[in-house]
């Protein structure tokens, strides 16, 4: 393992710290609240001459994704961060980055979607993202999102998985706010990255690498059909199977050289854990204290931190939660007209054909910022409580610290 | 007869054709063709250029049409400064 | 500069756009593509906004293309290409990466007019605002012919589009062209010009000097659609020279030197501006499109023909203004 040096750095900075260690070919990007941290300091990186990245000022989201994509079907290494509104204007282009199979990395600074707007906090902008065939991945500290965003191109560009990857972190609980910070030697970032590999193909020409490139043409983004579109879909369809394996390889891979080791979910007393709440990102650290007090007054209670959602860790959580009798989904994003928010669709889709299976009850929370505090946590663990004790889950959709 | 189309898992990576459209002949769409009066042609390649199909060429020192791609759109016959093009039925 | 292009030397190059797309017979676009493409200076790479030429060059699995390629979307055609260029630059900076052997890159964007004048407007600005070193192709059909004729902002006054019908109370669009050639020398834009497939050493020449030039370069080409302007596919050529011919289309270059638009004016149109007995009535190039033809039948209607009369002369004397003539 190498030195590694201890710095404060807010998520934004830390995003742009280990972008600036990764030094890619181009960054694209457009200035949005809370994300702009992160374009502020990687300009500077580059007005200083500290990285040999092509800063591309664009003058929209959809540029951003564009420029993007336009350098990395190229060849290139390409960067960019955006939020909320910004991410919806992108929309259309994150499905062409990831049918395309560019491996681009994104970092989203989580924040609600208009209207009202509101700068603030939620879940509800990448979770709008969650189809589009993006591997996601949702940071607790500041110190995940440094490591995941130097994590993200080994993944991203795996050649058996080659998908454009989003690092996702809560807006100014993350952004903006300063935490310590085990950053690696600049070395050790370019050791572990390497160079981007590319896959072979063969092409109406002949072989050559998937990329750009005027002595090995290729074309790419053709026009597609009902005779073969379905069938490019099913490539999309087996590349996020084997992000699934690739991104615990990673994970050792990153853990033998920094020493901090991730997992697809991160669970925490759940040996023996009768309730359990499940949820993304930094709520994730009040969830860990509210256990352990709760734990001190005698009550089984765990949680499950679930650090990639897109791919659906489906056979872990079954594994993880199939002996709980209670699970309280915290969903940072409303499903307007669905029977909940998207993480609790999933996991009760996942326990529907499966014998042992706990209650599960939704919790939407922390819409725009909304404040979650320790005493609305242990409100949804005494929920949980209750429904256990009663056996059967009356209301099933909770609003957890809205005003009624 | 109709060919088989491959399987998802025989498909290349990244959506990439693997098929030239030289193998796909437009050749049938039009009914008339262009033909030369090489003793009136000037060899002005006028015709190369404005072909929409790139099916005129002057390889042989001479203009030539590809019927395999020609639509028979009759661009050629109608601007052949010499007069030297008209169009006649395919077949 | 590289040596001048002679058609002589250019029927010897091969097309870099093959034949066996499905283009329409007659379409003007492909004989602009290659038009462009034999121009290129060697290292070459495409892109391609969603719309007519993106969708019969590609049909899976075929491809008539013989550069490397890329279409990702409609409205952003300049931006895909600003990402291209940047990824060159970067890679040529740092010594490494695939695309850092290519010591000059002609980097191309084709689009229509909806993905030009309208829809892509703003990814345009910004590429030449930021001042990428590329070529922008704009075909200008004057409509969205891919989506079946519907009138864009480069569709001309009184044209019958499916949105913009000659009815009884309306007679086709009620707007004038949007004039995007200004909109782009505006950006002081290092080169920009207009061409028409009926002047093709012209257009080859022009598309040279485009990718010789450092940053940003546009390409305006008329492009006429046999199927969306109603005439016969053989009058394509016809009816793209007849668009210069009435000072329609009029064709120049425009280079910005020391800050100021410098306009020269190419020389079919020049010929007009030295002799302008030779200058068409506009009524040539309308007669024979049947978008036009509710401007003649039933009746004449003198009032709207006089009034794109007017605005054509009234454009063209800017024009020779502009160019000190």
């Amino acid at each position: 393992m190498s030195r590694q040096r201890l710095l404060g750095l807010n998520g934004d900075e830390a995003a742009a710290y280990a972008i600036k260690q990764v030094n890619p070919d181009v960054v694209a990007a457009y200035p949005i609240t809370p994300q702009t941290i992160i374009v502020e300091r990687f300009s500077e990186y580059v007005a200083d001459g500290l990285v040999d990245t092509e800063f591309i000022a664009v003058e929209s989201e959809h540029s951003a994704m564009s420029c993007c994509i336009g350098a990395a079907a190229a060849g290139a290494r390409a960067f960019t961060a955006t939020a909320a509104n910004g991410l919806a204007l992108m929309w259309e282009m994150l499905y062409i980055a990831a049918s395309l199979r560019l491996p681009i990395v994104m970092a989203v600074v989580n924040r609600a979607m208009s209207a009202p707007i509101n700068i603030h906090n939620d879940h509800s902008d990448s979770m709008g993202a969650r189809d589009s065939g993006w591997i996601q991945i949702y940071c607790e500290n500041s110190q995940e999102v440094y490591d995941a965003c130097i994590e993200a191109w080994r993944i991203g560009e795996h050649l058996d998985v080659q998908l454009p990857v989003m690092v996702c972190l809560d807006g100014f609980t993350l952004s903006h706010t300063m935490e310590n910070v085990l950053t690696l030697s600049d070395e050790a970032v370019r050791d572990f990255i390497g160079e981007r590999p590319y896959i072979k193909v063969e092409g109406h020409l002949g072989e050559a690498e998937f990329r750009l490139d005027p002595e090995k043409p290729l074309t790419m983004g053709p026009l597609d059909l009902y005779d073969f579109y379905f069938e490019h879909k099913m490539h999309q369809v087996e590349a996020m199977k084997e992000a699934l394996k690739a991104v615990p390889e990673i994970d050792e891979e990153y853990a033998e050289i920094s020493g901090r080791e991730y997992r697809l979910l991160h669970p925490y007393m759940m040996e023996d854990a009768e309730v359990a709440l499940i949820g993304l990102g930094s709520t994730m650290g009040t969830v860990r204290y509210v256990v352990d007090r709760m734990r001190k007054r005698g009550l089984k209670v765990g949680m499950v931190r679930m650090r990639v959602f897109r791919p659906f860790p489906t056979e872990e959580l079954q594994k993880l939660l199939k002996d709980v009798e209670v699970v309280g989904v915290l969903d940072k994003a409303m499903s307007f007209g669905a029977p909940g928010g998207p993480l609790y669709e999933e996991l009760r889709t996942i326990f529907y054909d499966v014998d042992e299976n706990p209650l599960i009850v939704d919790y939407i929370y922390g819409l725009g910022g909304r404040d979650t505090p320790p005493h609305l946590i242990e409100e949804a663990y005494e929920g949980l409580l209750e429904v256990k004790r009663r056996g059967e889950a009356v209301e099933k959709l909770r609003f957890l610290g809205v005003r009624m | 007869m109709k060919e088989a189309k491959p399987g998802w898992r025989e498909l290349p990576f990244g959506a990439v054709p693997y098929k030239s459209s030289l193998e796909y002949h437009t050749g049938d769409w039009g009914v008339e063709r262009p033909e030369f009066d090489l003793e009136k042609c000037t060899r002005c390649t006028l015709c190369h250029f404005y072909c929409p199909e790139g099916a005129i060429s002057f390889d042989a020192g001479h203009p030539e049409v590809d019927l395999r791609y020609c639509k028979g759109c009759g661009i050629c016959a109608n601007e052949c400064p010499a007069g030297a093009i008209r169009m006649v039925r395919k077949g | 500069m590289s040596k001048a292009i002679t058609l002589k030397e250019a029927v010897k190059k091969p097309d870099l756009l093959a034949s066996g797309h499905r283009l329409c017979a007659g379409c003007a676009e492909p004989i602009i593509a290659r038009l462009v493409l034999k121009a290129s200076r060697g290292a070459i790479i495409a892109t391609t906004a969603t719309g007519c030429l993106e969708v019969a060059t590609t049909i899976f699995p075929y491809s008539a293309w013989r550069i490397p390629w890329i279409h990702t979307a409609f409205e952003n055609a300049a931006a895909t290409a600003s990402g291209i260029e940047a990824a060159w630059r970067a890679m040529r900076r740092k010594g490494r990466g695939p695309l850092a052997r290519y010591e000059t890159l002609d980097i191309v964007a084709f689009a229509g007019d909806g993905g030009t004048y309208d829809i892509g407007l703003q990814a345009l600005s910004g590429a030449l605002e930021r001042g990428h070193d590329f070529t922008y192709v704009l075909l200008d059909n004057e409509a969205y012919m891919n989506t079946g004729i519907q009138r864009s902002g480069g569709t001309p006054y009184c044209a019958w589009t499916t949105t913009s019908p000659a009815g009884t109370v309306i007679p086709g669009k009620r707007e004038w062209k949007k004039p995007i050639d200004e909109i782009v020398i505006a950006h002081e834009t290092p080169y920009v010009a207009t061409v028409s497939p009926a002047y093709p050493l012209d257009l080859m020449q022009k598309a040279a000097r485009a990718f010789e030039t450092e940053g940003p370069a546009f390409i305006h080409a008329i492009s006429p659609c046999c199927r969306g302007w109603r005439f016969p596919s053989n009058k394509t050529i016809e009816v793209a020279r007849l668009a210069v011919e009435t000072c329609f289309f009029p064709l120049y270059e425009c280079r910005v030197e020391d800050g100021r638009p410098i306009y020269k004016l190419s020389p079919p149109s020049l010929a007009i501006a030295k002799r302008p007995e030779r200058k068409k009535p506009v009524e040539e190039y309308l007669r024979i499109q049947g978008r036009f033809r509710h401007l003649f039948r039933p009746e004449r209607r003198e009032g709207l023909i006089e009034r794109i009369q007017r605005w054509v002369d009234r454009r063209w004397e800017m024009l020779l203004e502009k160019a000190d003539l």
